[in-house]
């Protein structure tokens, strides 16, 4: 099963994230919020300097393209961390990866 | 001054009443720390720390109004403290206006894909910059989609 995050981050931002971190999946960089738009999980007026951003959403498609499982965090101080997601994720799915 | 022999000293120097500035300080802790402990998971889910600190901080103010009020010969800070006091209280406010109204304020995201919709189709670049498409993640067991605010 494969992992990506999205946020409008630009990808110089990621490149520096994915290397502190070590992470190995990918970080996509979605500076104009478009695809964010697309999967309506957009959060106007929410970033610094009044950025629009991605509210905390994670989204499980299957092999066919369709979605099987929708998260949608009601708290935003709750920052859905792309870490954090992936270890809730993987609990709730008794820990099946790849 | 000079009262009949006998008397010591009687207009003393008042004492600055520590617990109001303390108190003060820990309150203006409260609220600035807020970003530094919501980088831990610990502290970030309900900002218990700085709860904490606004509850020490109002404490020692109010401690320091009742000596300022209860023996003015002895304490100054009738004045300040109960500036500061009332600094406090509109910054406590402020705090738990934010803390509790704020970010509880998650948009709707009803047009959301649903469970059993197709996932809409995108293509992204990743932190090396090269274009990862929804099709290229797909196979063989689908994906997970992890939207987030961004490290910022």
């Amino acid at each position: 099963m494969h992992v990506a995050a999205i946020s409008v981050d630009s990808v110089e931002i990621n490149h520096g994230h994915a290397q502190k971190m070590a992470f190995t999946y990918p970080l996509l960089s979605d500076s104009d919020a478009s695809v964010i738009r697309r999967y309506d999980v957009l959060h106007r007026g929410a970033g610094p300097k009044n950025a629009d951003i991605a509210r905390p959403a994670e989204f499980y498609v299957d092999g066919s393209g369709t979605v099987q499982w929708v998260n949608l965090t009601d708290n935003i101080a709750v920052r859905a961390r792309p870490e954090q997601a992936l270890s809730a994720i993987g609990a709730a799915k008794g820990g099946r990866r790849d | 001054m000079g009262l009949a022999r006998g008397f010591g000293k009687i207009d003393m120097k008042r004492k600055w009443n520590w617990p109001i500035w303390i108190g003060f300080i820990i309150v203006l802790g409260g609220l600035f720390t807020y970003e530094f402990f919501a980088q831990f998971p610990f502290t970030r889910d309900f900002p218990w720390v700085n709860l904490f600190l606004f509850g020490i901080g109002v404490t020692l103010l109010l401690v320091g109004l009742f000596r300022a009020f209860g023996r003015p010969q002895v304490y100054r800070g009738k004045v300040f403290g109960s500036l500061f006091a009332t600094i406090s209280l509109f910054l406590f406010a402020f705090f738990a206006y934010e803390i509790f109204y704020v970010l509880r304020q998650v948009p709707l995201s009803a047009q959301a894909p649903r469970v059993g919709e197709k996932a809409p189709e995108f293509s992204l670049p990743d932190q090396n910059g090269k274009l990862v498409a929804l099709a290229d993640l797909l196979s063989p067991n689908g994906a997970v989609l992890i939207f987030y605010r961004g490290h910022w």
